[in-house]
């Protein structure tokens, strides 16, 4: 029978890092800054689903309703040069690196004004300057992939770290371990932060893992990691900035399991025959993310009902522009057929 | 008998070395596994042992002495009660140069190296003979169907006749498969045959080649061929590969199957066709309907073929509809082209999705009063070229369809097999229509531009026939 792993007097060094700390302490520029991020990518997806709805969008698009504290805690603990990498579910890991709402949605839509010209779609977008590398469309071939952004850190002796993003389905692909021992193994800064939104496509959690505590998927490298409640983005930023402090003092890699939820399907074409209306309805009037920061910004007095809907009212001016831009902007020229294959 | 110590060889490149040095000297009493001498190459050391016990009777080549070959004698062991005369009068047993694992046959080795090899010449690549499709009796019932139905009804009539059959994959049970190929194969068959997996590709592509060679008939269902690649290291390795590394022992009678080639604006990631790349691998047969029933006959034979099938299907095609017979137990021959429509024009030949452009090409061509015939693949791999060449025989003219990339592409191999099989029989050159050399693009635009069109089929054919 299978029991579960001992702390070994090895692996007790690391663990200091193990427990999840206290979930931050906000002020009010923080809370309010927390709450127009996530507001915005709520409100850019919702429209999203729109566009894709009326045929402006196509293929697979994936949305990131619900998960929002996850991304905007963790980009509240990076500093300019930490580098983002995620798969497909990616519009607001992309907002939260501050690229342009325009650029993402004109990408959505398939034009020139797009973030890759019209020419990567919803899973496949990318900016140099903002530091972030993708969307990608291959379940698990970002872990790889942040792991060697990090060892590139390690390599130029800079003091960057980088942020891997990846679901509890793709935590079971064999690369994912093949990286996590490279990263150990080379104290590479990586962080890997596991959005465990408790399915993947229409397999639950307990379905697909053997081991449904994701934060214990590093023990055999010893890397340590903790559980995270990912619906409150004060817990997000306090493990955020533990673990970016962890990486960046060269202690190697750690990991982040998020719990979250995904309220939409997994892309637009989801029955969402595995789960009870009620659970999402429960999670969405309990633990919504954006709900918690409202309700801490209203008791504390510190806004009015007045002043949040003024910044929902920025945030749905931004995401209108963004819409406007990208059904007007035109498809990309016919010569881009050929360019950005080799250089 | 003495028996010679051989110079032994530090890899199968080397043909000579250096003696370096003798850590035994003439008369010292050696057991099996006592260093000798060490001797060099440019690239290692290493050390010659005993393979056999005795006293070293003569030290023939001194430590120190440079290019020395491979195979030639070094030193002679003498057994209890010989002499070291008797040693340079006796033909002398030879020693396996090195530590060998099987000494015995050392002697063989070197007998054939010695003597010049028989020449040997490369046999002619065998010709299966397959048979042609069966015959539908007259009378009998066609239904309407979609291919996924085709194919689910496939699994299902197989896995009713061999328990041994099995389907796993992504999504395959309780989500009814993520393009509902599966639907309904849980209800009936229950949890231990339609097996869902977590998202691992090489993982449980392996489990399922593991399975397989048993004796076991997997279904491996990839969610798409996209995926796979995440698995072909298995698939090509291990699932292709066993049958001719076991000598014929074992192999691996199982299905790979999925979508793939381009959906709709799913992009780069999501859109590649697979159809040459796994053609280019012996060890594997490669299937590719268009139609319901052929789809369904190909997947049943697919599924009973002792060999590796891939079973590329095409998201787009899973929805359209066409006859298929109902019988009892409708099975279509692996490598044998469907001609799917007769003419004497030009021979179009396509598979898969590419058939979809082809036959409205082929509507447009009749307009131009150019008859055309339609040669339907089916099998990539083996090929029915014999069917394609019977046609360029008559027509003198061939255009391939496809939506893969153009480089060594399924088209490419057709045209090289016709020029060299009817060449005499071409009156212009076969032109190759493929999807554009570029990764899938997401915009609509570009996309379209991307993928094979009507019009190019079109104007293709107007070239070869030179009624541009
Ligand atoms: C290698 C590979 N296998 C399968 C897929 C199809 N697929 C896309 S997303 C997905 C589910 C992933 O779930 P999870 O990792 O939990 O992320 P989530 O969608 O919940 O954000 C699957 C199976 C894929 N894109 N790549
Ligand atoms: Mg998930």
């Amino acid at each position: 029978m299978a029991t579960r792993a001992k702390k070994s007097p090895a692996r007790s060094a690391q663990t200091s890092a193990v427990k999840a700390p206290k979930p931050a302490e906000f002020t009010k520029d923080q809370e309010l800054e927390a709450y127009r991020h996530m507001l915005l990518i709520r409100r850019f997806e919702e429209k999203a689903g729109q566009l894709y709805g009326m045929g402006f969008i196509g293929g697979f698009c994936h949305l990131y309703i619900g998960q929002e504290a996850v991304v905007t805690g963790m980009q509240m603990s990076l500093k300019d040069g930490d580098q983002v990498i995620t798969g497909y579910r990616d519009h607001g890991h992309m907002l939260a690196c501050g690229m342009s709402a325009r650029g993402v949605m004109a990408e959505l839509t398939g034009r020139r004004g797009g973030l890759s010209k019209g020419k990567g779609g919803s899973m496949h977008m990318f900016s140099k300057e903002k530091h972030f590398y993708g969307g990608h469309g291959i379940v698990g071939a970002q872990v790889s992939l942040g792991t060697g952004l990090a060892f590139a850190n390690r390599y130029r002796g800079n003091d960057n770290v980088s942020l891997a993003y990846f679901g509890d389905g793709a935590a079971n692909q064999g690369q994912v371990y093949e990286s996590f021992n490279m990263a150990a193994l080379w104290k590479l800064p990586v962080i890997y932060i596991i959005e465990n939104n408790r399915y993947a496509m229409g397999t639950s959690v307990s379905r697909a893992s053997a081991e449904t505590d994701f934060s214990r998927r590093g023990i055999s490298f010893n890397i340590p990691g903790f559980q995270v409640d990912g619906m409150d983005v004060r817990a997000v930023n306090a493990a955020g900035d533990e673990a970016v402090a962890w990486a960046r003092a060269g202690k190697g890699p750690i990991i982040l399991e998020m719990q979250t939820y995904r309220y939409r399907g997994h892309s637009m074409s989801d029955p969402a025959k595995y789960r009870t209306k009620d659970e999402v309805q429960k999670m969405r009037s309990d633990h919504d993310p954006i709900e918690q920061v409202k309700n801490r910004l209203v008791e504390k007095g510190w806004s009015t009902e007045d002043d949040l809907k003024k910044i929902d009212k920025e945030v749905r001016d931004v995401v209108a522009d963004a819409a406007d831009f990208a059904q007007s902007d035109p498809e990309p020229d016919a010569s881009e057929l050929y360019t950005d294959i080799l250089l | 008998m003495p028996i010679d110590i051989l110079m032994p060889a530090l890899s199968p490149t080397m043909e000579e070395g250096k003696l370096s040095k003798w850590l035994k000297k003439e008369g010292d009493t050696v057991t099996s596994g006592d260093v000798l001498a060490e001797i060099e190459t440019d690239k290692a050391t290493m050390e010659v042992e005993a393979v056999d016990e005795g006293t070293i009777g003569k030290i023939v080549v001194p430590e120190g002495t440079e290019g020395v070959k491979v195979n030639s004698v070094i030193a002679v062991l003498l057994g209890e009660g010989e002499s070291a005369d008797a040693a340079a009068a006796a033909p002398a047993k030879a020693e396996e140069p090195a530590k060998a694992e099987e000494p015995a046959k050392a002697e063989d080795a070197r007998s054939e190296q010695e003597q010049p090899a028989a020449k040997q010449t490369v046999p002619a690549a065998p010709k299966a003979e397959i048979a042609a499709d069966p015959d539908i009796p007259a009378g009998t019932e066609m239904v309407t169907m979609t291919v996924r139905e085709a194919l689910r009804d496939a699994m299902a009539e197989e896995m009713r006749r061999s328990p041994d059959v099995f389907v796993m994959g992504e999504e395959v049970a309780e989500y009814q498969g993520a393009y509902k190929v599966t639907q309904g194969l849980l209800e009936e068959f229950g949890p231990r045959r339609v097996v869902d997996t977590p998202i691992t590709e090489h993982g449980f592509a392996g489990v399922g080649v593991g399975a397989a060679m048993t004796g076991l008939r997997p279904i491996v269902e990839f969610m798409t061929f996209n995926f796979a690649m995440q698995a072909i290291d298995q698939i090509l390795n291990s699932a292709a590969k066993t049958l001719y590394m076991s000598g014929g022992q074992m192999g691996a009678p199982m299905v790979f199957r999925g979508p793939s080639g381009a959906a709709s604006r799913v992009a780069a990631q999501h859109s590649q066709c697979y159809a040459a790349w796994y053609s280019h691998i012996p060890g594997l047969k490669v299937v590719m309907p268009y139609t319901a029933a052929d789809a369904k006959g190909l997947l049943k034979a697919a599924i009973r073929d002792p060999n590796p099938v891939i079973f590329l299907e095409n998201e787009i095609l899973y929805g359209h509809t066409f006859e298929v017979p109902k019988l009892e137990d409708f099975l279509l021959p692996i490598g044998k082209a469907r001609v799917h429509k007769k003419g004497k024009d030009v021979t179009l030949v396509s598979f898969g999705i590419g058939m979809n452009y082809t036959v409205k090409a082929e509507a447009e061509l009749a307009k131009l009063g150019i008859d055309a015939e339609i040669i339907d693949l089916r099998t990539i791999r083996p090929m029915d070229i014999p069917t394609v060449v019977e046609s360029v025989k008559k027509t003198g003219r061939c255009v391939t369809i496809e939506e893969g990339y153009p480089q060594s592409s399924v088209g490419t191999e057709i045209a090289t097999r016709v020029m060299q099989e009817a060449f005499d029989y071409l009156d212009a050159p076969i032109l190759t229509i493929a999807g554009k050399d570029v990764p899938m693009p997401y915009a609509a635009n570009l996309e379209k531009l991307a993928l094979p069109s009507v019009q190019e089929i079109v104007d293709a054919v107007k070239a070869v026939t030179y009624t541009a």
